[in-house]
């Protein structure tokens, strides 16, 4: 909670800045009601609208699978996770209705491009072990760049996220259980799961955004405590984690330049093609349009089926008014 | 277990239909209960195929015809509105039929029990919208009222007997009779009319005899099993 500020003239909007300020610095929750700079709340929107539109295009890839899961058990348990993807899209468009967004309005803008999602999901799921990579290496990356956002500034953010990030956990888990057992099994299903490693590794190296001097937010949004660690500093953590992961998976990351560096304590790894991450964002990656077109079309083929819940609904309240005050 | 299998296959192939719907549903709400939905169908075929053998094997490796869930459930999605309807009319009977396995003492019983709830929700889900879509507006109502002219003539087969099930079938009917028709008057539609059953007399579902685009849907859910002889997932 931010101090309470006495609202004088003399106070003006400089006292409320400074509460802001002194709430952040101290490590306190901004909540809706808290006065915030529109920059803030500007930068807050954009972020958790990125995130719950990357939630729901992300559903696509993976639903591709659910009717061809190899066993009953897999299906139940991708099935469960699209659900909950569906689920975090859900409690993201609501935390962003508590900063004065609409849902129909942040659709809209990602409808017609004006805003993003991430961009890993422009690339497609051609095999069943790419349900695996994703899992194991995109909703772990998710997870780097999440866990640190239960501690964001912005209360409802932060709590959304929690419960997020403890469902993404169980995603990464089964994302890598699946792996492991493709990697054991048949030399087909092996081929397989290394094939969809050497797609993923890279594309999920990525979503970690440009490197740091490149990054045109990340400075303002540290100061804010939105963002807590820069690109590279969760990129190089994430690759940390994945190479003793690869080795007990028993399959291979595709970067020749690959190794422990001991004097940094850390794995250099070889360089991103960042022309392909701006292709991509640009809209050329391979499935923009195909995803961008699915969601237009469930929009647009659903718009009776909400017209009909919405006169329903209106025609009841009146029903129940006209009964109140017959 | 035939019987096993019949309650097995028609969870197991309305669990495949729902999810189908994954990424195109109208509503981000719906997402989530359409899913929610067909995994507690997969969940419940997962437990009765286990009854009959193999649950892989089963829904993996068996051919079109040794299935034998009701034709209701392998019709296509649809609009949503079809789906709904096809909801309506499944889980109806659902609730009444584990109702009345719920009470009995077959090995089916702790299944019922533990599912009531379940069925409970997928019909509560199913008559809130076929209200909202029948008593919406003038194209959400020739919608439902279509999706239930349409897959009408699939009901009677949820009253056929069903080998090693000792039901009530009669009430099952009348139950079932009674609660689409109070639903569909407070939806302001009506009963649609007409046979629910087809003219040919080869059979249905339960024998085994399903409609074409059941073996398309096979053909889907199988394949990636089907291409890897003896491969653990």
């Amino acid at each position: 909670m931010v101090a309470t500020v006495v609202e004088s003239e003399s106070a003006g909007a400089e006292a409320y800045a400074e509460a802001f300020d002194a709430a952040v610095a101290a490590d306190e929750r901004i909540e809706p009601r808290d006065w915030m700079p529109g920059d803030y709340r500007a930068t807050l929107v954009r972020q958790m609208a990125q995130h719950a539109h990357s939630e729901i295009i992300g559903m696509q890839p993976e639903a591709n699978w659910i009717t061809r899961a190899p066993s009953l058990r897999r299906k139940a348990i991708l099935m469960a996770k699209v659900q909950d993807e569906a689920g975090h899209g859900l409690y993201l468009y609501s935390a962003t209705e508590t900063l004065g967004a609409s849902r129909d309005d942040l659709l809209d803008k990602l409808h017609s491009g004006r805003q993003k999602y991430s961009s890993i999901f422009n690339y497609p799921t051609l095999t069943w072990a790419d349900v695996g990579a994703i899992g194991w290496l995109v909703d772990g990356a998710a997870i780097t760049n999440q866990v640190p956002l239960c501690r964001c500034s912005y209360g409802p953010y932060a709590r959304a996220m929690v419960r997020i990030c403890k469902e993404e956990s169980f995603h990464q888990r089964q994302g890598y259980e699946l792996l492991l057992a493709l990697s054991r099994g048949t030399d087909a299903q092996h081929a397989m799961a290394q094939d969809a490693v050497d797609r993923w590794w890279w594309p999920s190296l990525m979503m970690f955004g440009p490197p740091d001097d490149e990054s045109a937010h990340s400075a303002r949004s540290m100061a804010w405590k939105i963002k807590r660690h820069s690109n590279d500093e969760l990129r190089q953590r994430f690759v940390d984690i994945c190479v003793p992961q690869a080795e007990a998976l028993g399959l291979t990351l595709p970067d020749p330049d690959l190794r422990w560096n001991e004097e940094r304590g850390h794995h250099d790894f070889g360089p991103i093609d960042w022309e392909e991450f701006r292709e991509v964002l640009r809209g050329n990656g391979p499935c923009n349009d195909q995803r961008i077109t699915q969601r237009r079309q469930a929009h647009e083929e659903g718009a009776w089926v909400r017209e009909a819940a919405a006169a329903y609904a209106a025609k009841h309240t009146d029903r129940l008014h006209g009964e109140a005050t017959a | 277990m035939t019987a096993a299998l019949a309650l097995g296959d028609d969870a197991l192939v309305l669990a495949h239909r729902l999810g189908e719907w994954a990424g195109h549903a109208p509503v981000l709400e719906e997402e989530v209960a359409l899913a929610n939905i067909a995994l507690d169908l997969l969940g419940q075929a997962r437990v009765l195929l286990s009854m009959a053998g193999d649950e892989d094997e089963l829904a993996y490796l068996r051919e079109e015809r040794a299935f034998r869930n009701v034709q209701l459930v392998e019709q296509e999605n649809g609009d949503f509105a079809h789906t709904i309807a096809r909801q309506l009319y499944f889980s109806t009977y659902q609730e009444l039929l584990y109702g009345q396995l719920a009470a009995g003492e077959s090995e089916f019983a702790p299944l019922a029990r533990k599912a009531a709830k379940e069925v409970a929700y997928h019909r509560d889900h199913a008559e809130h919208w076929t209200l909202r879509l029948g008593d919406g507006t003038a194209q959400s109502r020739e919608r439902m009222r279509r999706g239930l002219d349409t897959l009408w003539r699939y009901t009677g087969e949820l009253f056929e007997p069903v080998d090693g099930l000792d039901l009530d079938r009669d009430a099952l009917r009348r139950g079932w009779t009674d609660s689409i028709g109070s639903v569909l008057d407070r939806a302001t539609l009506t009963v649609p009319e007409g046979p629910q059953r087809g003219a040919w007399t080869a059979g249905a579902g339960r024998q085994g005899l399903h409609t074409e685009p059941f073996g398309r849907m096979l053909a889907e859910m199988q394949h990636l099993h089907r291409s890897h002889p003896g491969a653990t997932w």
